[in-house]
């Protein structure tokens, strides 16, 4: 298993194509550090692809370094969707309901169009996830809104040594009315779900009492090593739940295995935050203007980040894009800051408690020393529907100026702007039939 | 002694509807002129009576105060209703597959004022849908107009039949084995309007006998090419919309081009063909015919001179309808500007519905549809505080 990573490992990007030899220094913005209190007139200096310092008004610059004028503009970290499509990860496949061993990895698109979106809209982390169609419907990847060409320029590697999650689902969406390879009940779901992890458990076993001797190691199986990864708590499963019964049936379950996964869109997560709290689970929500469109999203509600702050559990947002756009990702938050949840959070929502959810919370998410040079510069308060994500940083590099018009070309939309051929949107309607 | 018994029982919610209320307000937006601060607007019999400063509050009228004061939204071009939130075969009836061309089907008969998101839309402040049968077939059937209010299909409907809904691009061609391809699918509407001209000629024959029986589907066509409804056609690429251009032009009917998401390519033309647009959604996902769009349409539409209404559309999955509140607001934000953005939302929809003597501006004697704002209506954290259709208030309480 070693060996696999490493083959993977070489093959990373390296930082070397774009290197940012330079210092830059921002000057003169509110910087919101998510780390720590907001810095008015702040000093952010990056190098590298790192950040360097943030400092008070006045800090010391350093020599030779590049200063860039950013007063009364505001400075934060670049934005974590820890649930998006873009790119093409396709739905699933419909040979099994259970497909642990399936790479997003394989299928996405390194240069679609669509990661223009999430440069436009201030995203430079993305955990790019299978549909929902299925139990689980593969492996995700993390990836960075860098310039690539492979896949492989884009992956970010882990505190746990994986540049991906496992997505997983219950209620509707992997259902199908005939029996067959999929389940047509919410509690036949639950049951292959326990039979995958208990047949995982027996080969976890045998790879501990293997130990150092190769030869006594099981035969290798894809599926069975995706499950161990997450029994080993090294591989998040992202947990894509609605109503209030299917969250507490992927929270047993998780309890039944001993993973702690991150529950994904939530929409009746106001009704049971004490409980996911209680978990100390994670929960990334999606915000939908209006109810309905499906069963499971008749009770949705943008209360559920106030709620779930309120009953302390960690709140991250995605965009579940083409579900909602990452043009407008900041507005996730923003809507549920209307109705009650802390500016504060909700700005850890879309930084760094989505990097946490990916275990990259010590390398991204917050503008702090030695973290990666990820940041926006914005022309006013996050929350103001009047304010623009002018610049997208990506470890030191502009990727984004909304002051170029073929960048902001990938905001505004237009002709000949977006592939006609693109192919990814996902189609969940499909998944569900 | 019957008589009086009922008159009786009919009092109170007959003094709940003739409630005089007077509406204090540090901004009112009226968008048929200029803004008014430190205003007030009085309310009587479910009218506007009168707005102005410095007005004497007569006594018995009901005092409310609000920081922002809009006219009640007009959608120009919504589902709900039709189309319900649980997205099951049972709740959808925006599309009948039996065949691409049904004129016939009347949007009275399946419009559900109880529909959930009747309330969802109602308490963000929109207080009249242009509602109907739904995108995906060459004619799928009629629109209608009704106050977002409680109430039956009678009591809620302003117009039973507004415009034919009709459709031109890909969708067509997904809902049906023929029409296949776009040509087809002008070939088949053309051959329609063609028998609906021998129909009419036909009816006006001297020979009684020789005029024709009654058709319910060419009743409604004859209707389109007197020019006594409007055609709506949803077509978004500049192909499509060509083609709803040339057909209006042929036959010589009323033009309402809806999404017309390529309009900004074809100013000349929609000017020269005197067509009227309902554009989509501004966040409106960019796929399919889509694809080209720009959330800077409502703006260059407006700056060439043509008067823009923004729809929520059609949501075939989540969310099942969109805001119209948001969706004017990122059209503002994309180069309209407020008070076009707030007019895409109020009087051009209600001019182009036909209604505009009626709602959509904050006008003595309009019908007394108002939203109540705790500050800038388009801010993401601003509140609707309160909505009032025809003189009642129908929701208080910020969201």
């Amino acid at each position: 298993m070693i060996k696999r990573l490493l083959l993977v490992y070489s093959l990373l990007y390296t930082g070397l194509v774009n290197a940012q030899d330079k210092p830059i220094a921002f000057t003169g913005a509110l910087i919101y550090p998510i780390a720590g209190p907001p810095v008015q007139g702040g000093v952010l200096v990056v190098l590298k692809g790192k950040i360097v310092s943030v400092g008070a008004a006045g800090s010391k610059i350093p020599a030779g370094a590049e200063v860039i004028d950013a007063t009364g503009k505001v400075i934060m970290p670049g934005m974590v969707d820890s649930h998006s499509h873009l790119g093409g990860p396709q739905g699933g496949d419909a040979s099994a309901a259970l497909n642990p061993d399936a790479r997003a990895m394989d299928a996405v698109n390194p240069t679609s169009d669509g990661f223009k979106k999430a440069l436009a809209g201030g995203i430079t982390t993305i955990n790019v996830m299978p549909g929902s169609g299925h139990l689980m419907s593969g492996q995700t990847i993390y990836i960075k809104m860098r310039e690539g060409k492979i896949i492989e320029d884009l992956l970010i590697v882990n505190e746990k040594g994986l540049y991906g999650g496992l997505k997983m689902a219950n209620g509707t969406n992997p259902m199908r009315s005939t029996p067959g390879a999929f389940p047509g009940t919410r509690a036949k779901s639950a049951a292959m779900v326990r039979e995958l992890f208990i047949k995982a458990q027996e080969y976890k076993k045998k790879i501990d009492k293997a130990g150092k001797d190769e030869s006594k190691m099981p035969e290798r199986d894809l599926r069975m090593e995706s499950l161990v990864e997450v029994l080993n708590g090294k591989r998040v499963v992202h947990f894509h739940t609605h109503k209030a019964n299917d969250v507490l049936t992927a929270i047993r379950l998780s309890q039944e295995f001993g993973f702690k996964p991150v529950l994904h869109h939530v929409s009746e997560g106001w009704k049971v935050a004490k409980e996911i709290a209680a978990a100390g689970l994670a929960s990334s929500i999606i915000t939908i203007d209006a109810p309905g469109g499906k069963m499971e999203a008749m009770n949705v509600s943008l209360n559920t980040g106030a709620a779930l702050e309120k009953a302390g559990a960690a709140v991250g947002f995605h965009t579940d894009d083409g579900i909602t756009d990452s043009r407008f990702f900041i507005r996730s938050a923003a809507l549920m800051v209307r109705v009650g949840m802390s500016r504060a959070k909700a700005l850890e929502g879309l930084t760094l408690a989505g990097a946490k959810m990916l275990d990259l919370g010590t390398r991204l998410g917050s503008l702090e020393k030695d973290k990666d040079a990820d940041f926006i510069i914005l022309s006013g308060d996050p929350f103001s529907i009047y304010t623009r994500v002018e610049q997208t940083w990506v470890e030191g590099i502009k990727r984004w100026d909304i002051s170029k018009p073929a960048d902001k070309a990938f905001l505004t939309g237009g002709y000949d702007v977006y592939s006609p051929i693109r192919g990814e949107f996902h189609h969940h309607v499909d998944d569900e039939q | 002694m019957k008589k009086i018994f009922i008159i009786l029982l009919l009092l109170p919610a007959a003094i709940v509807l003739k409630a005089q209320i007077a509406i204090k307000a540090e901004m009112i937006y009226t968008v048929s002129g200029a803004a008014i601060s430190n205003g007030v607007v009085l309310v009587k019999n479910g009218k506007i009576e009168n707005i102005g400063t410095g007005l004497t509050i007569p006594a018995g009228y009901k005092i409310y105060e609000t920081k922002i004061l809009t006219p009640g939204f007009v959608d120009a071009r919504s589902l709900v209703g039709i189309s319900g939130a649980l997205n099951i075969p049972t709740d959808q009836d925006q599309l009948e597959k039996s065949g691409p061309i049904q004129p016939d089907l009347r949007a009275i008969d399946a419009y559900n004022p109880e529909e959930t998101l009747v309330k969802v839309i109602r308490d963000y402040g929109v207080t009249t849908i242009h509602t109907g049968h739904g995108i995906g077939a060459l004619v799928s059937g009629q629109t209608m107009i009704a106050k977002t209010k409680e109430g039956t299909v009678e009591t809620v409907t302003i117009q039973p039949l507004s415009m034919l809904a009709m459709t031109i691009g890909p969708s067509v061609s997904g809902n049906f084995t023929s029409p296949g391809t776009k040509a087809k699918q002008i070939a088949m509407i053309r051959t329609e309007l063609l028998k609906a001209q021998a129909y009419l000629k036909k009816q006006s024959d001297k020979d009684s006998s020789k005029r024709p029986a009654a058709d319910l589907k060419l009743d409604m066509l004859v209707k389109l090419l007197k020019g006594e409804i409007k055609a709506l056609i949803t077509a978004n690429s500049s192909v499509d919309m060509m083609s709803a251009i040339r057909l209006a032009k042929e036959f010589n009917f009323k033009l309402v081009l809806n999404g017309a998401a390529e309009a900004y390519r074809l100013i000349p033309e929609i000017k020269t063909a005197n067509a009227e647009i309902i554009l989509h959604a501004t966040m409106a996902r960019n796929g399919g015919d889509m694809v080209n769009m720009t959330m800077e349409s409502a703006a260059i539409l407006t700056k060439a001179g043509i008067a823009v209404s923004i729809e929520t559309g059609f949501e075939g999955y989540v969310p099942k309808t969109r805001i119209l509140l948001f969706e004017a607001a990122q059209a503002m934000v994309f180069g309209l500007g407020f008070d076009d953005a707030l007019k895409a939302i109020t009087l051009n929809p209600a001019r182009l519905l036909g209604i505009g003597d009626k709602v959509g501006s904050i006008e003595i004697g309009k019908d007394a549809d108002l939203v109540f704002f705790n500050g800038d209506p388009f801010e993401y954290l601003s509140k609707v505080c309160g909505v009032m259709i025809d003189g009642v208030i129908v929701k208080e309480g910020c969201q």
